[in-house]
């Protein structure tokens, strides 16, 4: 290990926030309160996160694993449920979504061997799986909202040509799952050469060998896009029917 | 038994009546004419009809059932509804033309696309024309061949003359005359235009979401 981290150094880098302080002030951003407020925000959180997970993973139970990936989902089903600007079902979409991409890419990750059952290693990577995919979610609520509202007599039309509604929002959920995707997609296009991801860095910056944190960051990458594609396929397919009745009427 | 009937519907929106009492029959090859006011109902009670709205009260019998009774998507391929000013789909004529085989899973005939194009004064290579080179005449007639390639029962017809040119509007007109002759096909057409109307087998004339004259006509619209 090389770290040189301590609370003092870590107190000496506020002096990075203050910059982010002092150009809200000179441009009058308005935007020095909401800095400090979220700096505090995220570090209340961190340090309270850190003592739990040393604690849990102390622990070590598969009980507990599996407690802790289930409300680290749910969390995310949560967040992901509210940017739906009340498209019904919401919770449900976003709670089905985001366990099925949860255990799916799990699964895969612990029988290939990339990773063991423990907590250490399952916990970080559920994370990484929750917040991908309740990022992408809340992206394909976004979309399908804005395309419904903009398309809405392109599918009054094909309604009344005697399309399924599932024919007439078609290209409205091609959309939707390439833009939920695209994020995702260009930021692997671009690893390594303009951004090395975090996990990397740290592990990088812990020690490890670049050759194994690269093996780590690869496995993440599949995984950031296996989890888009699920959780924007699964949530953008169960939210398009809230947009219509059981008449196969459009509601919008 | 007429094709279409229509008992005591109506229809309100925000607690605010649109439609009232509105009562009428079809019967199959019908040409029926709907005039009035902007903002009187016309256009809902069309899309009442297309099941595209739901009503609040009454009846609407298609084929003496009930249309709630028949499988929305179904009766919609057999009752088709034209927009006044349609959207269309994706990017080129084809992309429109080919939708309605699409919905039905089969494969695209592009014989009897280019034959419905020809009739109405459209060239073959339209077929690969983008939408966004298109008037709006030529966007109203592609609108109309992608509601009439499967020869529906009934038409709905809202205004789809009204923002046209006199050139456009006769060639719509006499497509639909030569349709008329050659099918079937029943017609509800909403028209600002008289001598539209006036060609019509029955007109209705709605005012304020209420039918205020009712006449059936002699006319050689078929003929």
């Amino acid at each position: 290990m090389n770290l040189q981290i301590s609370p003092t150094t870590i107190a000496l880098s506020f002096a990075l926030v203050l910059v982010g302080v002092f150009i809200s002030y000179k441009e009058q951003l308005g935007t020095a309160k909401e800095i400090l407020y979220s700096i505090t925000r995220a570090v209340i959180q961190l340090v309270a996160v850190g003592y739990i997970l040393t604690y849990l993973f102390g622990i070590d139970s598969p009980l507990v694993t599996i407690g802790l990936v289930f409300v680290m989902s749910f969390n995310a089903a949560w967040n992901a449920h509210k940017r739906s600007n009340q498209i019904p079902n919401s919770l449900k979409i976003s709670i089905i979504a985001i366990f099925s991409t949860v255990i799916l890419t799990l699964t895969v990750l612990v029988l290939s061997g990339s990773i063991k059952f423990t907590p250490s290693q399952i916990v970080p990577i559920s994370g990484m799986i929750c917040g991908t995919a309740m990022t992408t979610i809340g992206l394909c609520y976004r979309n399908l909202n804005t395309l419904f509202r903009d398309q809405r007599q392109q599918i009054l039309e094909k309604l009344s040509l005697g399309a399924t509604p599932n024919q007439a929002s078609r290209s409205i959920l091609r959309e939707t799952i390439k833009s939920g995707m695209q994020p995702s997609l260009d930021s692997a296009k671009t690893i390594g050469i303009v951004t090395l991801p975090g996990m990397m860095s740290g592990l990088i910056f812990a020690g490890t060998v670049p050759t194994t944190a690269i093996m780590y960051q690869i496995m993440v990458t599949f995984m950031v896009v296996a989890t888009t594609s699920l959780s924007s396929y699964i949530a953008s397919f169960l939210a398009y029917r809230s947009f219509f009745n059981d008449r196969q009427q459009f509601l919008g | 038994m007429a094709l279409l009937e229509i008992k005591q519907l109506s229809f309100e929106s925000e607690g605010k009546k649109i439609l009232a009492d509105i009562q009428f029959t079809v019967e199959s090859g019908e040409f029926v004419s709907i005039t009035g006011p902007s903002g009187s109902g016309k256009s809902t009670l069309l899309k009442i009809i297309a099941t595209i709205l739901s009503k609040t009260n009454g009846e609407l019998l298609y084929n003496g059932r009930s249309i709630e009774q028949y499988d929305p998507i179904e009766y919609r391929k057999e009752v088709s509804y034209c927009f006044q000013s349609p959207v269309l789909f994706g990017d080129t004529v084809r992309d429109n033309l080919s939708f309605p085989y699409e919905i039905r899973q089969m494969a695209f005939d592009q014989q009897k696309a280019t034959d419905y194009l020809g009739m109405v004064g459209l060239p073959e290579d339209y077929l690969d024309k983008p939408i966004n080179a298109l008037s709006g005449g030529e966007k109203q007639r592609i609108a109309l061949i992608r509601n009439v390639l499967f020869q529906p029962k009934i038409l709905l017809l809202d205004e789809v003359t009204s923002a046209l040119d006199e050139e456009n509007r006769q060639i719509i007109w006499h497509w639909l005359q030569e349709m008329r002759s050659t099918t079937e096909m029943t017609i509800l057409m909403i028209s600002h235009n008289e001598a539209e109307a006036a060609l019509a087998d029955k007109r209705i004339r709605i005012v304020d979401g209420k039918i205020v004259h009712k006449e059936e006509l002699q006319n050689e619209f078929a003929n």
